[in-house]
């Protein structure tokens, strides 16, 4: 085999592709979200028009911005399962406080508990190395529990979703969903920190080599307490965006968008490793995932169906990009 | 010789605590008898087993994210087989299920060998893949048991030669729990596998080295976790009499009781008893717990709490047996 390596060879096919894909990441999933779009088109012809784009990007977009917290853990080599319950918590506290409080007060009340399960789970990862995993589904089992706690202390005053919220979920200026001036900063943001900012390149640091990160002076658990934090926050101010889309404050709201955003992330190109990836590619990570939705609803696919899907392409995809990487 | 003795000492030091905990139990709660007791030991029956299948798993070096998943797919599978069936049905239903778990914890193993993708990927994986196949055999909580299973852990055991007295504190859960483990982790314990999971996870190039076949030895590990599974979901359908497609909080638990039982999160430490050890006295706390009349969903909180705080310690230890800077 090695000889192979010494001799010039015409560099096969399956190779090229390969190598194309590890180098371009990007295209091959727009072609992937172009091909599932045609075929629903094919599916249900006249489907794709113009309201269809606006709602798909509206529902695309909650998922994206918890996304976006699954590949900035993800790439300290994390990963963030408690967004799901911090989303729900701060869309339930929103609704009913703002019954009886003012909007900020409520959304301040809001945000809270997105903080404190942040700092939770940075505490337990930065400083007591805690996997990710467990220490994040562990405050979320915590989360939960008090979310029960507080519905009965609310159920005489019962709940409303502000008018705000509800513009901003599912309102259209223009054709284009008001969402997106929630969305546009956000990911600009993700991309800015990502990319230009020191903070960002400590969590690729962090994530591609943990050891060399703090042998050249990185604070380990500042950096991943931090992380935790924002992303905590992100979730939570999704879960309020998402109860202007969905209307209905419930103990279980945004629990199924956790699968999603972990695939969306991994579909992305995000190495679930640690050290490599991007927003960009969750981005459209989400948008894929959010057309597959649609078109597995039209197949009929049940729940369960679509669960053992996301499964399979979240350790398919895992398993591909471990290929392209010991490739090069 | 040492290190025997440590972990033996830990394992007399939970035991320890868990008499302190019944002799608390039997203060707040004069009245505490056998009865309870034997209501202990049916609630712990799940757990132990759960705990059971991260145990084995642990101890080879790895971790088994699905179990709670696999637990609820044999529980549904269970319930609607003996459905409507007859009792001598469930004759068969029983070592069908139990061939499911080997089967499906064999799939994990083999798919962490072959895709040499992480096992927490894989299982994290193989949990959303479970979970969806959980929905699609019972899309809500339904079933059935059949009657002499369900007679099976209710009630004790007459044991000839023991004053009455005696045998009231012999519930047949507690019976049944310790026959399945002791048939399955004694002849492992002795054999030249046991000795392999416990090489592979003490240090995976030494057992490779020597001549253990790691592969084959993985597989077998989660099969063996898969096996335990099942035994949990078969008990959890016995015990409450029907089946529930979503999972309970056995993962964490089970994490929880792993870490509290004296076997490290990094492998190759520990045995069976010191979990399951551990399992009863969480339990136990929750028993007392409502024993005070504390609001059970605060119950819940403090629970995850305690769950949370045991990981967090045991990463602590893990991280501090290590040399600094290598990943727990």
């Amino acid at each position: 085999m090695t000889d192979i390596a010494t001799m010039p060879q015409p560099v096969s096919f399956g190779r090229r592709l390969k190598r194309f894909m590890a180098d371009r990441p990007l295209i091959p999933l727009i072609v992937l979200l172009i091909i599932l779009v045609v075929i629903l088109q094919i599916l249900r012809p006249g489907i794709v028009n113009e309201r269809w784009i606006a709602n798909t990007a509206k529902f695309a977009i909650p998922l994206a911005i918890l996304a976006g917290c699954q590949t900035m853990t993800m790439l300290t080599g994390g990963i963030d399962l408690s967004v799901g319950t911090v989303a729900t918590m701060s869309a339930f506290i929103m609704a009913t406080q703002i019954v009886n409080q003012d909007p900020a007060v409520a959304f301040l009340l809001a945000m809270l508990p997105a903080v404190l399960i942040g700092l939770v789970n940075g505490i337990g990862v930065g400083v007591f190395r805690v996997h990710p995993l467990i220490m994040t589904l562990g405050t979320s089992l915590i989360g939960t529990g008090f979310l029960q706690v507080y519905q009965r202390t609310v159920i005489a005053s019962g709940a409303r979703i502000p008018d705000f919220l509800n513009w901003l979920g599912t309102g259209l200026t223009y054709g284009f969903p008001n969402a997106l001036l929630l969305f546009v900063p956000v990911a600009v943001l993700i991309v800015f920190v990502l990319n230009r900012t020191g903070f960002g390149r400590l969590l690729y640091a962090v994530g591609d080599n943990e050891r060399a990160a703090r042998l050249s002076g990185v604070r380990y658990w500042q950096v991943i307490t931090a992380l935790y934090v924002l992303s905590s926050l992100l979730a939570g101010i999704t879960g309020l965006l998402y109860i202007g889309l969905i209307k209905a404050p419930s103990l279980s709201l945004a629990e199924p968008l956790v699968l999603p955003s972990v695939a969306a992330a991994v579909i992305g190109g995000t190495s679930i490793f640690g050290g490599r990836g991007g927003y960009t590619g969750t981005i459209i990570g989400a948008l894929i995932l959010t057309v597959l939705t649609t078109l597995l609803t039209i197949l009929q696919m049940p729940e369960g169906g679509r669960r053992i899907l996301f499964g399979f392409i979240v350790l398919f995809v895992t398993a591909a990009y471990l290929r392209i990487i010991e490739d090069r | 010789m040492s290190r025997f003795l440590r972990n033996q000492g830990w394992v007399a030091g939970l035991f320890a605590l868990l008499i302190f905990l019944f002799v608390v139990t039997k203060l707040i709660q004069p009245g505490y008898g056998s009865g309870d007791f034997g209501s202990l030991a049916r609630a712990v029956l799940p757990y132990a087993f759960a705990v059971a299948a991260q145990t084995v798993v642990v101890i080879a070096g790895g971790i088994d994210l699905s179990v709670a998943a696999m637990m609820a797919l044999t529980s549904v599978t269970a319930a609607s087989m003996m459905n409507g069936a007859s009792e001598e049905y469930a004759l068969f239903v029983v070592p069908f299920v139990l061939a499911m778990g080997l089967v499906l914890g064999a799939l994990n193993g083999v798919l962490i060998v072959v895709t040499r993708v992480p096992d927490i990927v894989v299982t994290l994986a193989m949990l959303f893949v479970l979970q969806g196949a959980a929905l699609l055999v019972l899309g809500a909580p339904g079933g059935a048991a059949a009657e002499w299973l369900k007679a099976s852990v209710i009630g004790t055991v007459p044991i000839p030669g023991l004053p009455d007295w005696a045998d009231a504190w012999v519930p047949k859960a507690l019976v049944l729990l310790a026959v399945c483990l002791c048939i399955v982790w004694i002849p492992l314990r002795r054999s030249r596998l046991g000795l392999s999971i416990y090489a592979i996870g003490s240090n995976e190039l030494a057992a490779f080295r020597s001549g253990v076949p790691v592969a084959r030895t993985r597989i077998v590990a989660y099969a063996l976790s898969g096996l335990f599974a099942a035994l949990g979901g078969l008990s959890l359908t016995i015990s409450t009499g029907i089946g529930a497609p979503i999972p309970g909080p056995y993962l964490l638990a089970s994490v929880a009781a792993v870490v509290l039982g004296g076997v490290a999160l990094g492998g190759g430490k520990g045995g069976l008893p010191g979990p399951i050890i551990a399992v009863f006295v969480l339990r136990l706390v929750r028993t007392d717990l409502t024993l005070l009349a504390i609001d059970p969903n605060v119950t819940a909180i403090i629970e995850g709490a305690i769950m949370v705080a045991v990981v967090m310690f045991g990463a602590f230890i893990t991280m501090r047996s290590r040399p600094a800077g290598a990943t727990p």
